[in-house]
């Protein structure tokens, strides 16, 4: 009988998701840090093309781009003279999961059953969960998702819970556990016990999904208006979202400036009993998106395929009580009951089209559904009844797990920048310290890709290190 | 009583706290990763009995019994009347109206 210990099954990490997701990622290591990133997306054998014919073939893509005109009008309002870009926002809850996740899961769910695999595992609390269960629903695979849903006093995030119910409406077995990272080993143990395709969030499967997200804004813009969109806002977390949609941008020859978003939860300890139920935002925030940004191979696969540094130009932060508004005012202004989480895109958006001209344009490049647990109303209610202090007042003096500031006017709303240097640098050490030799002029000139700059600045901050 | 082929909630203790990863905080170690998993009873069982269910996937799992028929507990929440101050804030400077 196997040992299924926790050092074990760990123990065997390598050969499991070797067998689950039907790559041999050995074949792109160089041996050292770098390794061959492109190669990997290649090896998928999809092109831009081919993922299309697929999400077409499941009714996913082609979602509206929207142009909020109202809560464009009240960003001029508090913007200085000549002002205050056009603001749009591509309805991705249109897609048949109610998200742009259905586009991640498309190519992956796919390509499992072309593989031959029987059924798919998908560790995840957020609408990716309800994307695999839907796409499996449609290619007849069996499906399981792994939460991670409760505290100890069995409390639950009522988002999650929300997202439970939407996969057990596609046909899903949820499999929902208490707060820690021992979900990864949980979900060993299954792709193991049934031989099921890990749809791993991190797959260059994944990540090739969501690269029509950012073709499409391309092609719609220019259907419309004739040009390219300035500037394309994306909530971070893991990076996936960031990386796809970029890519898709730069495959359409796109001009548009990449901006990450991601929800203030400073402070914050992501695994952490106590701490799980004292925030309000589930993914989107920065317990996800600084490190997944600064060392993205601490995914379930052994390269992640999702490298947001390698295409962000700006990374700014907002605060939850700005995230609320901004979906409240989504309804208010714009009749669309959307988010929240997918909002905080849009909040920053809100904000830094104040700093570009009028006739600029940023796109808010997805929405996500609302619910029952999934909405302003039961998130905010839920906080309130974990001693979270809800009020009116200046977002920027939030403290997250102790206030959720909701602004006392719309001017308060304000993308705060996060420091992308700090980030590069953060990455180029995480590298380092992954291997135990110098590195070699092939890992400086990955090293260099991984975080948008030349050889002669990674070996700067190389000097730095060593100082 | 619980009958056979009744979709139940069971719960489980998948590791105690001493089994637990070295790098969760010093709150979470102290506590046990549980899991909850839905499924239908493979026999006769009382609220509390130790049962095993058969998944949604075909999967057999063994865990406490919880509960019959599972329902779905979350909603709305309480009301939360800030939300209407926003709506009216924004508007209001929007569109102007009623001393706004």
């Amino acid at each position: 009988m196997k040992d299924m210990s926790y050092n074990a099954v760990m123990g065997r990490r390598a050969e499991i998701i070797k067998s689950a997701v039907g790559m041999d990622y050995s074949r792109f290591e160089s041996g050292s840090i770098a390794f061959d990133y492109e190669g990997m997306m290649k090896a998928t054998g999809l092109d831009i093309n081919e993922v299309r014919r697929i999400q077409e073939s499941f009714a996913i893509g082609h979602t509206p781009l929207i142009e909020l005109k109202n809560i464009t009008a009240l960003a001029r309002k508090m913007a200085p003279k000549g002002k205050g870009a056009r603001i749009f926002i591509k309805d991705e809850a249109c897609n048949p999961s109610g998200s742009f996740k259905a586009r991640r899961a498309a190519t992956s769910i796919y390509t499992a059953r072309e593989m031959g695999y029987k059924g798919a595992i998908a560790a995840t609390s957020g609408n990716y969960g309800a994307a695999v269960a839907s796409i499996c629903a449609m290619a007849g695979l069996k499906c399981i998702i792994v939460q991670e849903c409760y505290d100890s006093k069995y409390i639950g995030q009522p988002e999650i819970i929300e997202k439970a119910r939407k996969c057990e409406a596609f046909g899903a077995e949820v499999v929902q556990l208490s707060v820690g990272p021992e979900l990864f080993y949980e979900t060993l143990r299954m792709l193991e016990d049934t031989g099921y395709f890990n749809a791993s969030l991190y797959t260059p499967y994944g990540i090739i999904g969501v690269e029509t997200l950012g073709y499409e804004i391309a092609e719609q813009f220019r259907a419309r208006f004739g040009k390219d969109p300035d500037a394309v806002v994306c909530t971070n977390a893991g990076g996936g979202n960031l990386t796809g949609t970029a890519r898709g941008l730069r495959k359409a020859g796109c001009s548009a400036k990449v901006i990450a978003a991601s929800v203030n939860l400073s402070g914050l300890h992501m695994a952490s009993d106590t701490q799980f139920n004292k925030k309000s935002f589930t993914t989107g925030h920065t317990g996800f998106g600084v490190p997944f940004s600064t060392w993205p191979d601490r995914s379930d696969v052994p390269r992640s395929a999702a490298r947001p540094l390698r295409y962000m130009d700006r990374y700014v932060t907002v605060a939850q009580g700005e995230v609320f508004y901004m979906t409240e005012m989504l309804a208010s202004l714009e009749g669309l009951e959307r988010g929240p989480a997918g909002d905080t895109s849009l909040a920053a958006a809100f904000s830094v089209a104040q700093e570009m001209d009028e006739d600029q344009c940023i796109v808010v490049q997805e929405t996500e559904y609302t619910g029952a647990g999934k909405h302003v109303n039961p998130q905010l209610a839920f906080a309130r009844k974990n001693g979270i202090d809800i009020h009116f007042g200046d977002p920027a003096e939030e403290v997250p797990g102790k206030s959720i500031i909701l602004p006392a006017h719309p001017s308060l709303i304000k993308a705060r920048d996060f420091n992308i240097e700090h980030m590069r640098h953060s990455l180029i050490k995480n590298a380092v310290a992954s291997v135990d030799h110098a590195p070699t002029e092939e890992d400086i000139r990955f090293l260099a890709e991984e975080v948008q700059r030349d050889a002669a600045y990674v070996k700067a901050v190389l000097a730095g290190l060593k100082k | 009583m619980a009958k056979k082929g009744d979709w139940v909630l069971t719960h489980n203790i998948i590791l105690t706290p001493q089994q637990r990863a070295p790098q969760v905080p010093e709150d979470t170690h102290g506590v046990p990763l549980e899991m909850w998993v839905k499924g239908h009873l493979t026999a006769d069982a009382e609220i509390g009995d130790e049962v095993e269910i058969i998944t949604r996937t075909g999967r057999h799992v063994r865990g406490k019994l919880l509960e019959v028929n599972p329902r779905y507990t979350h909603d709305y929440g309480e009301f939360v009347p800030e939300l209407l101050e926003i709506g009216d804030t924004v508007r209001g400077i929007l569109f102007g109206g009623d001393d706004k």
